[in-house]
């Protein structure tokens, strides 16, 4: 059994005392090292859960423990240190005048000294693939390259659990593929718990364990694979569900025995191949 | 997407004078500005002149880019000459135009004070030729680093200060971008009465602001979750240091301010 890393305990939230509530009564868990996704369509309350899990806001009700302390204004800043997180607009993030001095700017803020600093930019800018772009100013970056450089600056702090808030939702498609790439490397390469929030339900396939959030409440827990089985009834919360999905769900009306749930092109592939073998 | 945005006029290059100490650079230019006003013969202003002009060959800077860069400022020098030579009235009269007296004193005090007003100018452009905004950033701030003890906030000043200089290329992006989609509802920027065109900047300014607005907030949020708890015990990634190449700079420097007070009295 793995470490509990993050803890919601009957979390309940709202932004004003006479505002609905956004968060009802959210219990879930996060282990170490381990890559969970949050879902959930917009108004849902699955940015509130990022910004609750830093600090950034404060629950009204219930406890949030994050590595064995409690979120609140004693422990916020030790939090931060190994909460890292990546939020969705790559240009209101970006604090430095070059990629060199925005991934620098975290580890300023903690009083890392000046070598290391060089040494550890070095090393992250490797990890996201942006070791040319060391000296370039945001305004010459595209947005997916923005959001790698935004991810470097959080590694750079060596966080134990990397949140990304919708990183990817303002990106082209050929950023957002470079992004899910650069995170599923890092997650591989190194023990850090990883916690994606999206819409996009292509954007869960990857993890282990998908949070599926529907009006402020826990719709459902599963692994990716059971999600998708439930096609209609994510449809009905107002997720989209991925073209392969649908196309799985059609061959087998059309009488075609696909026996997995396929999660992308190559597993669909996979199945339909090797479909006549079976028999 | 507009890549041709520079920031103030910054010219790359990696002369000398780009890779002194910026904050060399900045005491180099206050004395030089102070004692420009000491020079009182020729052969002292000869001096100051060929300093300023020596360095200007030292950065690489095309002589006429510079020459360009400062045409509004020509109508002043301009202007102060021909003012020296109406208003004084010393030494003997050299000519007389249409019954207009030209002396002598007037045509050396002009040519002076105009030779001054130049001076100061481009020397100071010097500086934002050779050095990139940020490091001006980081030397003011660490100039004005011994008002930290009456609680002046320099950190704070500094840091405001280069996150502006961080936006300013995306607010043009943005700027432009807003534009062309007020243009694409029929706004019309260019044409018509000075009203209608001050009038037309509104659909431009407030969109604008609204963002900005959305920014600062954003960015807020993302410092904070960054770690950002104000100056107290911050490192710095961006770091100035005098290197003996600063320290002669400045000798020699200091050896032509000696010279320009010796010849003086000649």
């Amino acid at each position: 059994m793995r470490e509990k890393f993050i803890e919601f305990r009957n979390v309940s939230f709202r932004y004003g005392d006479n505002e609905p509530w956004v968060l009802k009564n959210v219990s879930f868990d996060i282990y170490k090292d381990e890559w969970v996704a949050i879902i959930g369509h917009n108004g849902s309350g699955k940015s509130t859960i990022a910004k609750l899990m830093n600090g950034l806001l404060y629950p009204q009700e219930g406890e949030i423990i994050i590595n064995g302390l409690p979120v609140n204004d004693k422990h916020v800043w030790e939090i931060r240190k190994f909460v890292g997180m990546v939020f969705q607009n790559p240009d209101n993030q970006f604090v430095g005048t070059t990629v060199q001095d925005d991934v620098a700017f975290g580890m300023e803020n903690r009083g890392v000294p000046r070598e290391e600093m060089i040494l550890r930019i070095e090393e992250v800018l490797k990890a996201v693939r942006m070791e040319e772009y060391r000296l370039t100013e945001p305004h010459r970056l595209s947005g997916g390259q923005k959001q790698r450089a935004a991810i470097a600056g959080v590694l750079a702090i060596k966080p134990e659990v990397l949140i990304l808030d919708e990183a990817t939702a303002m990106l082209d498609p050929r950023g957002r593929k470079e992004i899910m790439q650069t995170v599923a490397e890092i997650q591989q390469q190194s023990e850090i718990s990883l916690i994606t929030i999206t819409h996009d339900l292509q954007e869960v396939v990857k993890a282990e364990r998908v949070i599926v959030m529907n009006n402020g409440k826990v719709w459902d827990e599963a692994k990716p694979r059971e999600i998708f089985a439930k096609k209609d009834e994510l449809r009905k919360i107002g997720l989209d569900v991925p073209f392969v999905a649908v196309l799985a769900d059609e061959l087998i009306q059309n009488g075609i025995m696909i026996k997995n749930e396929p999660l992308d092109h190559d597993e669909i592939l996979e199945e339909l191949w090797t479909l006549h073998s079976k028999m | 997407m507009n890549n041709a945005i520079i920031i103030g006029q910054y010219v790359p290059g990696n002369s000398l004078v780009h890779r002194l100490d910026p904050r060399m650079k900045i005491t180099i230019i206050f004395l030089f500005v102070i004692f420009v006003f000491f020079a009182n013969n020729v052969l002292s202003y000869s001096i100051l002149t060929s300093f300023a002009i020596i360095t200007t060959a030292i950065t690489k800077i095309p002589f006429r880019f510079i020459l360009k860069g400062l045409t509004p400022v020509w109508f002043l020098i301009i202007f102060t000459f021909l003012l020296h030579l109406i208003v004084t009235k010393e030494g003997i009269i050299l000519f007389d135009i249409l019954g207009f007296k030209v002396y002598s004193g007037a045509l050396i005090q002009g040519f002076a004070i105009s030779l001054r007003f130049f001076l100061l100018i481009l020397i100071t452009s010097l500086l934002t030729l050779t050095t990139t905004p940020i490091e001006i950033t980081d030397a003011i701030e660490d100039i004005l680093h011994p008002l930290k003890k009456i609680k002046f906030p320099v950190h704070e000043l500094a840091l405001m200060m280069s996150i502006s200089l961080r936006f300013i290329p995306t607010l043009l992006q943005e700027t432009d971008k807003i534009s062309k989609a007020q243009a694409s509802r029929g706004v019309d920027f260019r044409t018509g009465p000075i009203r209608d065109r001050i009038k037309a900047v509104v659909p431009l300014l407030v969109p604008l602001f609204v963002s900005a607005f959305k920014r600062a907030e954003e960015l807020a949020m993302a410092m904070e979750a960054r770690g950002y708890q104000g100056g107290e015990g911050r490192t710095k990634l961006r770091e100035l240091k005098i290197r003996k190449l600063d320290i002669y700079v400045f000798l020699v420097f200091l050896l032509v301010i000696a010279g320009m007070f010796y010849t003086r009295n000649y």
